[in-house]
């Protein structure tokens, strides 16, 4: 009951989003603001997981592969993996406890401080001016950390299965260059990090913006913007991927 | 919303970096091409194509010379194979295709067996002469029922799955 309700809101919240998008004046000084708040500054940990994780897939998939004698293959596993499922959901999960919940707590910090309702005493449309910038920005950074991500996972996994483990470079490169399709699993890649950045950007302000104006509303908020962000990311990321095959 | 032009700069980067890499996954690693229409387009029929892909490398002496692009089935229930070749390769029109297999249990692709003939393969060409795929299990089969019938015949099988 609760949750249909919650479903009718964040419908009626989207479509007002988007209204707030499409009407003018645009605000571009502040999405390019927080752009630089929600990519730029998630690049470090984007980064530094995506190798990490390139790095254990190399391992991982060298000490299984090399049973088979198949260690030539570890592009295609590194590479395949990174591109299809890791590279999209784990960068919205980290997106949504690095800047997600930020958004969250900003937005309803300014709720609790009545900053919202005195830019309604101005006549200014607080969904454009504060809420709008940031969704938008969401979705627009979650592509880019995606493929930064992967290609530093891809990275990762070149310098643990080449320079640790002896691959040959050739056969990592050729492996993952046969191994990954443009139209299957590139574009499916960049269409999972839309949808993700859809989410999370709509789920985080929405949060924010419908939180209870008190310290303990705003703590409440920014645990279920963690919550229900991760849990909806990995479950769009299931059926995603069955009914794309991506 | 106060601007400042490093921040707006440092923002740019992070967007250029970000298409970069994009571009990196999509052209290099994905195979989109932009040009593809400037190679030589090579037509061949094989009776068996086993588990050969788009994509799948097309090799003369073990240098890659270009790639499959299309496999369709054609009329008479053979498979079509389009590939897409190095421009400047001249192919004599008696060469022969075959499909072979990296290792035993490697990727497909096809390799050109270079013929003799002094007339070339036009664009869009057709080569006549294909070798099918060898289906590893068909010959296992093979050689278990010859075997089983305690045939003469039974040490050729395996004489032929020597790719």
């Amino acid at each position: 009951m609760r949750f249909v309700l919650e479903l009718g809101r964040i419908a009626a919240f989207t479509a007002d989003v988007a209204r707030a998008v499409v009407t003018p004046p645009p605000r571009l000084g502040a999405f390019v603001a927080e752009l630089f708040n929600i990519g730029v500054l998630s690049l470090l940990i984007i980064c530094v997981s995506g190798a990490a994780v390139g790095m254990v897939l190399g391992l991982q998939g060298y000490n299984t592969l090399v049973r088979f004698g198949a260690e030539e293959s570890l592009g295609a596993v590194v590479g395949l993996s990174l591109i299809r499922e890791l590279g999209p959901v784990l960068t919205a999960l980290l997106t949504t406890g690095r800047a997600g919940s930020a958004t969250t707590a900003e937005i309803g910090t300014m709720v609790a401080t009545e900053q919202l309702d005195g830019l309604r005493m101005l006549a200014i449309d607080p969904v454009h001016l504060v809420v709008a910038p940031k969704a938008l920005a969401m979705i627009a950074a979650m592509p880019l950390l995606s493929a930064l991500f992967i290609v530093c996972g891809l990275a990762g996994g070149y310098v643990v299965g080449v320079a640790l483990m002896g691959v040959d470079a050739g056969n990592y490169v050729s492996s993952l260059q046969n191994a990954v399709d443009f139209r299957d699993d590139v574009l499916g890649s960049v269409l999972k990090a839309c949808v993700f950045g859809v989410l999370v950007g709509l789920i985080s302000t929405f949060r924010g913006y419908t939180c209870q104006p008190t310290s303990a509303g705003v703590a409440a908020a920014t645990t279920s913007t963690v919550v229900v962000g991760s849990v909806s990311v990995l479950l769009f990321d299931y059926i995603i991927t069955a009914l794309w095959g991506v | 919303m106060n601007r400042s032009p490093r921040r707006d700069f440092i923002v740019g980067l992070f967007v250029l970096a970000g298409l970069a890499a994009l571009a990196y996954l999509s052209m290099s690693v994905g195979g989109l091409s932009f040009r593809n229409q400037g190679g030589l387009t090579v037509y061949a029929s094989f009776d068996e194509i086993g588990g050969l892909k788009p994509r799948a490398p097309v090799v003369i002496a073990g240098v890659k010379v270009g790639q499959v692009v299309e496999i369709t089935l054609a009329d008479d229930y053979r498979a079509r194979v389009r590939m897409d070749l190095r421009r400047d390769l001249k192919l004599p029109v008696d060469s022969i295709a075959s499909i072979v297999t990296a290792g035993l249990l490697g990727d497909q692709y096809i390799s050109i067996q270079v013929g003799g003939d002094d007339r070339y393969l036009d664009n869009g060409g057709t080569i006549t002469m294909t070798e099918s795929a060898l289906s590893l299990e068909r010959l296992i089969g093979k050689f278990i029922y010859s075997f089983e019938r305690g045939g003469t015949s039974s040490n050729q099988a395996p004489a032929d799955s020597n790719p």
